[in-house]
């Protein structure tokens, strides 16, 4: 019985070998890098200039990191400096009028607040991005909560 | 041959009797200009790019870290280069910031930024210098480039219009004041106001 499914299995690991390849090249599945053969290279998209408008973004859902409403090019943020919050700082907000850094960000990992930003929160820009204008790669199907709400709300 | 340089000698102390005043003068103003321009064009030399970046020192630190910024290249084609931003273009400030250059090629003899740890630490003093040079005229090199008349605010991003409205154009503040850092990275700014 055991060999009997072993040479089954085999069986099909052959046929979805054959098959299965066969098919994956005939639909010519469009991946990220679009539906050009392997061996050629398609014509590059034209590049947008940033988002510089200064209008906040609203947040796709409460926890979201707030996107970036103006260009961030030329902004050095290492171990010497920080541009981000040169005018994102508390006591920098009075001059610049920019949103203050987030109180959450001055937790560290034991819930203690500290005196400024946590190092764990110091690379900004690993959350917060710069917007272009661009048509997504992958279609996105994401619902608002709120949306939600209103539809159930609707039906009852 | 020792008579005639003893006759030559001579010739060159002794008041001029067989030429003439005017020949004098115009010999005189002949080799100036050669003496000056000759002056003037060894300055100019060292007025370059090419010049700057023949010292390690400047070439592997402060030069390599310009090339990615907007002052390198841009969209309108116009790049500033190292004494665009480094050495004043009036004559008299133009010898005194080349006098005081002379301790960079002290510092260059000595080795006093010639590896990039020895960079790293002196940085921040090398930084501080330019701020101030620049804090006390006005940031005039950045504006032989940039000036707030032809400014045109409509024309920025509303962060900067705004801040140039409120700082810049009732003279509260000057470019260095805002713009640290704009042309290579910056040196450790935990200890400078503003910065953090
Ligand atoms: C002989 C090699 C050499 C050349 C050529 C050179 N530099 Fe430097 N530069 C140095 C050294 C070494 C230092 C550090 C001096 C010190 O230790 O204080 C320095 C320091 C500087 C500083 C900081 C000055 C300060 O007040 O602390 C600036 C700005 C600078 N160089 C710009 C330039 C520019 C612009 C040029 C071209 C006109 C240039 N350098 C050409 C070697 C050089
Ligand atoms: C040789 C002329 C020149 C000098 C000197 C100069 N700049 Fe510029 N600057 C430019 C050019 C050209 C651009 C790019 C314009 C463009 O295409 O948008 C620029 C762009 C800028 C920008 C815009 C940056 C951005 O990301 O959009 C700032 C800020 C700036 N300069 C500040 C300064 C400051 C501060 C100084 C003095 C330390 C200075 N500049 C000296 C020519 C100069
Ligand atoms: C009060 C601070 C402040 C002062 C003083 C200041 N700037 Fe700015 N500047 C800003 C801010 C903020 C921005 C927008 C953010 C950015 O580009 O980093 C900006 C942007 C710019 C830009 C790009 C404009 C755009 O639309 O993107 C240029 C060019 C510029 N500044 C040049 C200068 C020059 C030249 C001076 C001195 C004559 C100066 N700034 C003085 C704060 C200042
Ligand atoms: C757009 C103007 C600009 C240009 C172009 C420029 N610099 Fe600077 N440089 C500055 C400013 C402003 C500082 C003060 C520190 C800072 O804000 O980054 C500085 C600082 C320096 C320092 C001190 C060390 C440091 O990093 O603070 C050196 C050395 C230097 N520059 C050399 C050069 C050389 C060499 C070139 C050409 C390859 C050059 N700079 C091109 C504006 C400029």
């Amino acid at each position: 019985m055991l060999r009997h499914s072993i040479a089954f299995s085999f069986f099909v690991a052959i046929a979805l070998l054959f098959f299965g390849l066969d098919r994956v090249a005939a639909d010519n599945i469009a991946t990220l890098r679009g539906p050009a053969p392997l061996i050629e290279q398609e014509e590059a998209p034209r590049m947008m200039p940033f988002n510089n408008n200064d209008i906040r973004e609203v947040r796709n859902y409460p926890e979201q990191p707030p996107v970036i409403p103006h260009k961030t090019d030329g902004y050095i943020v290492d171990l010497n400096s920080n541009k981000c919050l040169s005018c994102h700082a508390r006591s920098r907000t009075g001059e610049s009028q920019a949103p203050m850094v987030s109180i959450t960000h001055f937790m560290d990992r034991d819930g203690q607040f500290r005196a400024s930003v946590s190092p764990r929160r110091y690379f900004c820009s690993q959350c917060h991005v710069s917007q272009r204008e661009v048509k997504p790669l992958v279609e996105n199907s994401f619902i608002d909560v709120d949306t939600l709400l209103l539809e159930r709300a609707k039906q009852q | 041959m020792l008579n005639f340089l003893r006759r030559y000698w001579q010739a060159l102390v002794r008041p001029s009797t067989s030429i003439s005043l005017g020949v004098l003068t115009i010999g005189g103003f002949v080799a100036g200009i050669i003496f000056w321009g000759g002056f003037n064009t060894a300055l100019e030399v060292t007025n370059t790019e090419a010049f700057c970046t023949s010292c390690h020192e400047m070439r592997d630190n402060v030069f390599v870290e310009l090339q990615t910024t907007i002052h390198f290249t841009n969209r309108s084609g116009v790049r500033a280069t190292c004494p665009d931003c480094h050495v004043p273009h009036e004559w008299t400030r133009k010898i005194a910031r080349k006098m005081q250059a002379s301790k960079e090629v002290w510092g260059h003899l000595f080795g006093t930024i010639d590896t990039r740890e020895k960079f790293e630490e002196k940085r921040i003093d090398l930084a501080i210098h330019e701020w101030t040079r620049l804090k006390a005229n006005d940031s005039l090199e950045c504006r032989n480039c940039h000036s707030d008349e032809s400014m045109d605010i409509t024309r920025q991003s509303v962060r900067a219009a705004e801040s140039h409205e409120r700082f810049l154009f009732t003279g509260e503040k000057t470019c260095i004041d805002c713009h640290k850092g704009i042309a290579h990275r910056l040196p450790d700014m935990s200890q400078v106001p503003g910065w953090q």
